[in-house]
């Protein structure tokens, strides 16, 4: 089973974003990390491969750095990665990114195409579906677990209730809970090979894309405004004196959560 | 002429920005080993260190990452870099000196002298099992009577018609009653050798070391060989005398000089916290002018030993280091982070004694860590001999 596996670089979390003043998109540093959601489908993809002897290739898009996300997965045991990186793209809203992404995979060619729910920079969320509709191939949604058979792949789709069990024939989309597997380490073995792993890296003009068509120019969607969180307010301390479990309770109704 | 010097600093944890000094590669490696300590160390070591046990089935979780032997080549290694080595030491003991020191003693203790003096057979049989963390092997080299002096072992090997017999007794060997394969150093005719014994060899016993306050989260044992017989083939066949034991002990000091930067971070970082959280008299505990002082104090002892380490791990790579400078890197960087370990210690006050925090562990961990693969005092004669051309001790 050929096996793409979308994988973001993204700024580490554990730093503040810094955003630009003018177009409010996040700064982008050299040092990515990859996008700890997307260990998840890196595992899942790398299972699904041992078990049909196929191949993981990572898709990102962004500016490719340093490689250091990218290198993260290669070590987790991906077989090699295609990088789609070019200042022209820069400004691109979720839908012209899938465009791209679905012509990368399109032209190395997929029987499945694994990508976390969303990502931790961007939260948009939309992207798998896009790229389902995109490459023409049913979407298996926050899959919670995955069972491949032949040309079936059937999953429990995590649901508020408990789950569903969905199935398609591939090829097709799939998209995975963070949490659903343990992702594994990557081994000092895998770090040691990650570096001589095959990395692509495309423009969008390798693509056949011209530049009105990518980034800010051919995005329909843009960030008007952003705003900070306010500070959380202090919470009330009620004190038991016997009867505090019904101002409990009013608070609880009052919220509607009971 | 440069840029002016930038305005503001920086990361209260990496002031220096020695994080830059790293290659992609050892950052990746480091944050791996970073990330293996933070989901299985750091959420039970203070159990195995308040119960006395180190749970051996982590030895296989660790193989299979490739902790063991990880600078060496080829027979399942996975042939890391020396400094690559060491930033994994300064993670590990981050989580416990003790889990660095089962480590320490799988690769550079017993695996390192089977892969660099003993048979192809020795090689083949046991490297890719200690690798895997399947086979866990332990150093006997210290006794009851022959600590900083390993020259008067009374531990013997004599020949009896193709074979060898071993009698002796073995202290303080880290990993001694879990091993299955100890690498003992004894004298023979010729001088000292080192011989691959196997520990269900009839006559070879371990028992533990109990009632010990420091490293509980490791296993120590006594090693009592007791007419051992072990077949002409299990010496170690491409060295003789005490350089053998202690080209060991070099490649250990040099995952304990970067080792001790872990524990002493752990420490710091758990101050600092603290102190930002910590309320008196009105206000945390961190604007004090004291508390500032030892917080700083701590800061820059630690980023001075990790660029020591650094600096001894580039010259060990390209294949420069001296036996005496990994001794200028043990002999400070684990006194600092003593240091760093008390002093954090006093700013979590009687927080601080508790195993709820992580320094007092560490604090008394780093008492051994002080003490064993040569005393401070040893290592300070080794500089003072270097630094004078006079031995103080031979």
């Amino acid at each position: 089973m050929k096996i793409a596996v979308c994988a973001k670089q993204i700024p580490d979390p554990a730093t503040p974003y810094e955003l630009d003043p003018e177009h409010h998109w996040i700064v982008r540093p050299d040092d990515q990390i990859l996008d700890d959601t997307d260990r998840y489908g890196v595992e899942i993809g790398l299972q699904l491969a041992e078990a049909s002897e196929g191949s993981v290739t990572l898709f990102s898009m962004s500016p490719a750095g340093n490689l250091q996300g990218i290198r993260q997965a290669l070590a987790m045991g991906a077989d090699k990665a295609v990088i789609v990186s070019d200042p022209a793209l820069k400004g691109s809203d979720a839908l012209v990114t899938a465009k791209v992404l679905a012509r990368a995979i399109q032209q190395e060619g997929f029987d499945l195409v694994i990508a976390g729910t969303e990502s931790t920079d961007g939260s948009a969320g939309v992207l798998p579906q896009q790229l389902s509709e995109l490459l023409e191939v049913p979407a298996l949604t926050f899959a919670k677990a995955v069972e491949h058979d032949g040309d079936t792949i059937r999953i429990h789709r995590q649901t508020p209730d408990g789950y569903d069990e969905v199935e398609a024939t591939l090829p097709a989309v799939l998209t995975v809970t963070a949490g659903v597997v343990e992702p594994r380490y990557p081994t000092f073995k895998g770090i040691m090979q990650a570096k001589q792993k095959p990395v692509e890296q495309l423009t969008a003009a390798d693509l056949g894309f011209d530049a009105t068509e990518v980034g800010a120019a051919g995005s329909a969607q843009y960030v008007r405004s952003v705003t900070p969180v306010p500070a959380r307010q202090a919470g009330e301390i009620v004190e038991d004196d016997g009867e505090a479990y019904r101002k409990i309770l009013e608070v609880l109704e009052q919220a509607k959560v009971v | 002429m440069s840029d002016p010097i930038r305005p503001i600093a920086t990361d209260p944890l990496d002031f220096l920005e020695t994080d830059h000094l790293l290659s992609e590669r050892e950052r990746l490696l480091r944050d791996t080993v970073r990330r293996f300590v933070a989901d299985r160390i750091l959420p039970e070591v203070a159990d195995w260190f308040d119960a006395g046990t180190f749970p051996k089935e982590l030895a296989k979780e660790m193989g299979a990452l490739g902790l063991f032997g990880m600078h060496l080549e080829g027979y399942g290694c996975a042939g890391t870099s020396a400094t690559e080595y060491g930033l994994a030491c300064t993670e590990l003991e981050y989580g416990d000196s003790g889990v660095r020191s089962f480590v320490s003693v799988q690769g550079s203790l017993a695996m390192f002298p089977i892969w660099a003096f003993g048979s192809e057979e020795h090689k083949q049989q046991w490297l890719p099992r200690m690798a895997a963390g399947e086979a866990i092997g332990c150093f006997g080299l210290t006794e009851p009577d022959a600590g900083s002096d390993p020259g008067s072992m009374r531990t013997h090997a004599r020949r009896d018609g193709p074979d060898w017999i071993l009698n002796g007794t073995k202290m303080w060997i880290t990993n001694g009653s879990i091993a299955d394969v100890a690498v003992v150093w004894a004298q023979t005719d010729d001088g000292v050798r080192g011989f691959v014994v196997p520990t269900d060899t009839p006559g070879f016993s371990a028992s533990d070391v109990h009632g010990k306050l420091s490293l509980r989260a490791s296993v120590t044992s006594e090693l009592v060989l007791d007419d051992v017989r072990l077949p002409g083939d299990a010496v170690l066949p491409d060295v003789v005398g005490l350089k053998g034991p202690l080209s060991c002990l070099n490649e250990a000091r040099f995952g304990i000089l970067f080792g001790a930067v872990g524990a002493g971070r752990a420490c710091y970082e758990a101050a600092l916290t603290y102190a930002e959280e910590r309320t008196q008299f009105g206000r945390p505990i961190a604007s004090f002018q004291l508390t500032q002082r030892k917080l700083v104090e701590m800061m820059v002892a630690l980023q001075r030993a990790m660029l020591v380490a650094l600096h001894l791990g580039r010259k060990r790579d390209a294949g420069t280091l001296s036996a005496q400078q990994v001794s200028f890197g043990k002999l400070d960087n684990v006194r600092q982070a003593l240091e760093v370990a008390r002093s954090a210690r006093s700013v979590l006050g009687a927080n601080g004694i508790t195993l709820e925090y992580p320094v007092i562990r560490h604090m008394n961990n780093l008492e051994s860590v002080y003490t064993y693969e040569g005393t401070n005092e040893i290592h300070t004669l080794v500089l003072g001999e270097a630094i004078t051309g006079v031995s103080a001790f031979s």
